[in-house]
């Protein structure tokens, strides 16, 4: 009981991340007074597609792209904000998210150390605008691949919508992925793959069995995420600036192949296998 | 989806423009600019048809207090009127500090 205290106090006095909006989100990722918004709502950059199908547009399109500084050294981050079509990325959306990361890359072609964060909360593409949305999903993937190469691209994913579908492959195509318990990361979302494949295969509803599979601190037990942090606002700034002090991973994940395919042939395939199993057998990690 | 447009007398100029709120289920966006005729027109895109005269009736309650010139852009995902009467005066008082 004696830690129990201390432990309150701090819950007590913390500010929620997950509570916050995503535009609140990106100022408490960057320092106090170096918020400068990109293509903000008066801009009026919505969705072209949503009116056309009757659907009622956000004029920011769901994204927030913020200039500022972290650590001192000129930052970008993009945040997505989950309640606004699920997070999902239309053509808008995602065009602002590969923007962002294209111009960090030219940033850094030019001398200029932008260093870029992602907020992902989406639950992948926005389905009313199909292919325009998987298209830029895709160059999302290729901006961040190209700007690894320059500076370490951090993502966080606090939680509670989660990151899945084609930004689920962006998320582990970052250098340095940030999880809270609340998070989750997977290809099809639980529901989805009830749908498909039936309630034996997965029961959506069972919250727990749900984060035991692709939870955050699951994920982060089995090496797919890089820090595992409490849903509290200065933690999660502090492993982001964190992450840009380590600097660029050796190899990152996404290279690891040799490793990965190990890892799957490690897996039979005819045998149930369920979260405790995974870590059993992958939970040394893959970070370089 | 419905557009609803609203004009409205004014007094006052509008200090500075705000953006408040989100297009969430039960939620709606305020855009707030100074308008450039000296008057107050309302701009209204809702998911929920058929409700014209509440959204008048909210409008006109609003306007009864607040004499700004403003240009009200609202992007609305079902919210009740309680949630819009407020969101609107968390925009007047976001653009009045």
């Amino acid at each position: 009981m004696s830690t129990a205290v201390p432990d309150l106090e701090r819950f007590l006095t913390r500010r929620s991340f997950i509570e916050l909006s995503a535009r609140d989100r990106a100022e408490a990722l960057l320092d106090a007074g170096s918020y400068h918004e990109l293509l903000g709502p008066f801009d009026r950059l919505h969705s072209p597609w949503l009116p056309m199908q009757g659907i009622v547009p956000q004029e920011d399109d769901g994204v927030i792209v913020a200039r500022g500084r972290i650590d001192g050294q000129p930052a970008v981050v993009a945040a997505i904000e989950s309640a606004f079509q699920g997070g999902s990325i239309g053509e808008v959306a995602g065009a602002k998210i590969a923007c962002a990361l294209e111009l960090a890359r030219q940033d850094h072609e030019q001398g200029i150390p932008t260093r870029p964060v992602l907020l992902l909360e989406t639950g992948g593409v926005r389905l009313q605008e199909a292919n325009l949305g998987l298209a830029v999903i895709a160059e999302i993937q290729a901006a961040i691949v190209a700007l690894r190469r320059h500076v370490p691209v951090v993502a966080v994913i606090a939680g509670m919508v989660g990151c899945f579908g084609g930004m689920s492959l962006a998320a582990a195509l970052c250098s340095h992925l940030i999880v809270t318990r609340q998070a989750r990361l997977g290809m099809n979302g639980p529901e989805v793959i009830e749908q498909e494949a039936g309630l034996e295969e997965l029961d959506a509803s069972d919250r727990r069995l749900i984060w035991s599979l692709i939870g955050g601190e699951q994920r982060h037990a089995v090496g797919l995420a890089d820090t595992l942090v409490e849903d509290d606002a200065d933690a999660i700034a502090e492993s982001v600036r964190d992450a840009f002090r380590r600097g660029l991973p050796n190899q990152h994940r996404s290279e690891q192949v040799k490793l990965f395919l190990e890892r799957l042939a490690a897996i039979d395939p005819s045998k149930p296998l369920d979260g405790k199993a995974l870590r059993a057998l992958w939970g040394k990690g893959a970070k370089a | 989806m419905e557009m609803i447009n609203l004009d409205y007398p004014a007094e006052e100029t509008v200090p500075r423009r705000v953006h408040v709120g989100v297009v969430g289920s039960g939620e709606l966006e305020v855009l707030l600019e100074p308008s450039n005729d000296g008057q107050a027109h309302v701009s209204i895109r809702t998911s929920v048809d058929g409700y014209g005269s509440i959204w008048k009736n909210v409008l006109d309650r609003f306007f009864s207090r607040y004499k700004g010139a403003a240009a009200i852009e609202i992007n609305d995902f079902g919210a009740t009127p309680g949630i819009v009467a407020l969101r609107l005066q968390q925009a007047v008082e976001e653009s009045q500090s």
